[in-house]
């Protein structure tokens, strides 16, 4: 048996799932971001929809015929712990646009969906529980490992860049072109989405959304110890438009914002990065 | 936004003792000072509201307060008094966001601006504007369904500001009541001229966009020049009271088109599309200001639902510039094609 994970906003949050199926003996499909998809993704989506929702779509397209299910949740985490809207609707939309059967649950009680889920697709309770807590185990040490590994650039002696945007922005491999640029110059990059939660309190006390919660505490965290902060955001990205403006209002170091539209032309953003870098390595 | 001023103003000016200043109607100005400062790809309603504090504060206010929530609403308030703080202005803002807008912590911000208030008369002023927010609605509802076949020009109009005046006036929940009976009445006995099988036409959306009348350049009134009945069921009353209560009915009733609760207002604007649909409606006109997130992932469902029940839908996005002459001239292709489908 098959099971499809379209490769965009969820999936980099959800990858103890991927751990979770493999350990039940159920493949996985998903597939690198390339321009085929994006392309897929454009025709299903209206025109004002984000980058992001735009190449989820279009994911989900692409995995139509190659394979069984297509897993799809509500990712729900209470009032003071939102998502982005558009993670609210990512099943309905995917159930009225596009004609594929999907697997969903809602996230707020994990085990106990894990578990309908298995017993839909034929699994004993027992197995299920079993491969639900290895999984996690897995996951968690995998998670910390990365965690030191992110916070332990900070000793090194280069010039040093935090990079703040959401996971399926950062980790996205055709939107990582971008982050090739940096990385050709000789500079540590510092990712925002693994940090925890803990010092948004002191820039912001409204925030309520989980992620961007994130964020805003690796801004603060780091703040004293890089040289430069890079945002990247896709362009009508509704959390960043208000959360990144006042992040960019309160803090006193260089920092540049890299808004994607598509990426059909690089070179405006080549330009800025390396202007950047320049005045990195002067100051 | 529209004429909910009256009300809030009659709950704030009853309860606490402050010179209360009504901001001026919005106008190009404001949009213009409110896009000047705001971020790029920020939904249209921060400019507006941006717009207005300024103004406000320019007439010499020094306390700000800014309730909402729901989708990204709910964190203006703090982007704005950043903005308006590095604009050199010396202010408090009041923030009763969702999340944060309990009893307790209203009772304590009230009791900072004025040491004397009372809660007591606090809880019966609130009843009364409760109150006078319902049958404004009511009343709005029926000038909706008959102002497009007005006999007198303006008579509505002027009936509805006369009201308004009135209600302002009141001081207990008695006289308010008999106030609205009599202008209801009133109301129904204006004359009107309206055929058996008019057109009908629904308005859903976005909240702020719907209600702003300025926002939506007077689409309503376009509307009713065009002899058309109009239905539109976003309001205050059920903004604040009937919200859950619309959801769950929602989830409830388009389980084929829906299964999660959505952001916001989408949830409550697909099932009114179906609704609409139900009740056979001549069109719906679905407005939005650009950039509503909850919005942009409700308008394929809803496009397909329309498109299942055959029923023709517009949409319109509302930005800072938008011209107003290109709105008009869709609105009257989509009039003249209902019109012709009737035909």
């Amino acid at each position: 048996m098959k099971i499809g994970l379209p490769k965009g906003l969820y999936y980099y949050y959800c990858k103890k799932w991927v751990y979770f199926f493999n350990e039940l003996g159920i493949e996985v499909v998903s597939f690198d971001t390339n321009k085929e998809i994006l392309e897929l993704g454009n025709n299903v989506a209206t025109s004002e929809m984000c980058l992001s929702l735009k190449i989820f779509l279009g994911h989900v397209v692409y995995l139509k015929d190659k394979c069984d299910y297509i897993l799809i949740p509500k990712l729900n985490y209470g009032i003071k712990d939102q998502m982005c809207s558009n993670f609210d609707c990512l099943y309905d939309l995917c159930n009225n646009l596009i004609d594929i059967k999907i697997l969903t649950f809602d996230s707020k009680k994990e085990i106990k969906n894990f578990i309908k889920i298995g017993k839909e697709l034929g699994f004993k309770r027992n197995e299920i529980k079993r491969a639900y807590l290895k999984a996690s185990i897995k996951y968690n040490k995998e998670l910390k490992k990365l965690k030191i590994e992110n916070i332990n650039k900070l000793n090194s002696s280069n010039k040093k860049i935090l990079l703040v945007g959401h996971s399926y922005n950062i980790r996205d491999k055709y939107l990582n072109e971008i982050i090739d640029i940096i990385k050709k110059y000789n500079v540590e990059i510092i990712y925002s989405d693994l940090f925890d939660d803990d010092y948004y309190f002191y820039l912001s006390k409204d925030l309520y959304w989980k992620y961007s919660k994130k964020n805003v505490s690796s801004v603060i965290f780091c703040k004293e110890k890089v040289d430069g902060i890079v945002f990247l955001t896709t362009f009508p990205c509704g959390l960043d438009s208000l959360v990144n403006e006042l992040v960019m209002r309160k803090i006193d170091k260089p920092y540049l914002n890299l808004i994607i539209d598509d990426l059909d032309s690089l070179a405006g953003m080549e330009t800025r990065i390396e202007s950047f870098v320049d005045i990195i390595e002067q100051a | 936004m529209g004429n909910y001023y009256i009300p809030a103003k009659y709950l704030l000016s009853h309860i606490v003792d402050a010179d209360i200043i009504i901001p001026p109607f919005i106008t190009a100005k404001t949009i213009e000072l409110g896009s000047k400062y705001s971020p790029d790809f920020v939904c249209t309603p921060f400019k507006y509201t941006l717009g207005t504090m300024i103004e406000s504060l320019e007439q010499g206010a020094s306390i700000l307060i800014q309730f909402g929530g729901g989708c990204r609403y709910g964190y203006y308030s703090e982007l704005q008094e950043q903005i308006l703080k590095e604009l050199g202005y010396k202010f408090e803002l009041l923030n009763l966001v969702s999340g944060k807008a309990n009893i307790k912590r209203i009772y304590k911000m009230i009791k900072r601006i004025d040491k004397k208030f009372n809660i007591f008369k606090g809880l019966y002023h609130l009843y009364i504007a409760k109150n006078m927010v319902k049958y404004m609605d009511r009343v709005d509802d029926y000038i909706r369904k008959n102002v497009g076949f007005e006999v007198n020009k303006n008579s509505f109009d002027n009936l509805n500001k006369e009201m308004l005046d009135k209600f302002s006036k009141v001081n207990n929940p008695i006289s308010l009541y008999i106030l609205y009976k009599k202008y209801f009445h009133k109301f129904k006995k204006l004359k009107i001229n309206k055929p058996k099988n008019c057109l009908k036409v629904g308005v859903i959306g976005e909240l702020y966009t719907l209600m702003e009348p300025f926002s939506n350049y007077y689409l309503e009134k376009e509307l009713a020049s065009y002899n058309i009945e109009i239905k539109r069921f976003t309001n205050v009353n059920y903004l604040l009271f009937k919200n859950k209560k619309t959801i769950k009915k929602a989830l409830r009733k388009s389980k084929k088109y829906m299964k999660y609760k959505m952001c916001a207002d989408a949830s409550s604007n697909i099932y009114w599309t179906k609704y609409l649909c139900n009740k056979k409606y001549d069109g719906i006109i679905h407005i939005k200001s650009s950039f509503c997130t909850p919005e942009i992932g409700s308008m394929p469902i809803i496009d397909k639902i329309a498109n299942n029940y055959n029923v023709p839908i517009i949409y319109f996005s509302f930005d800072a510039n938008t011209s107003e002459v290109g709105i008009k001239t869709r609105l009257e292709a989509f009039y003249d094609m209902i019109e012709m489908r009737r035909q």
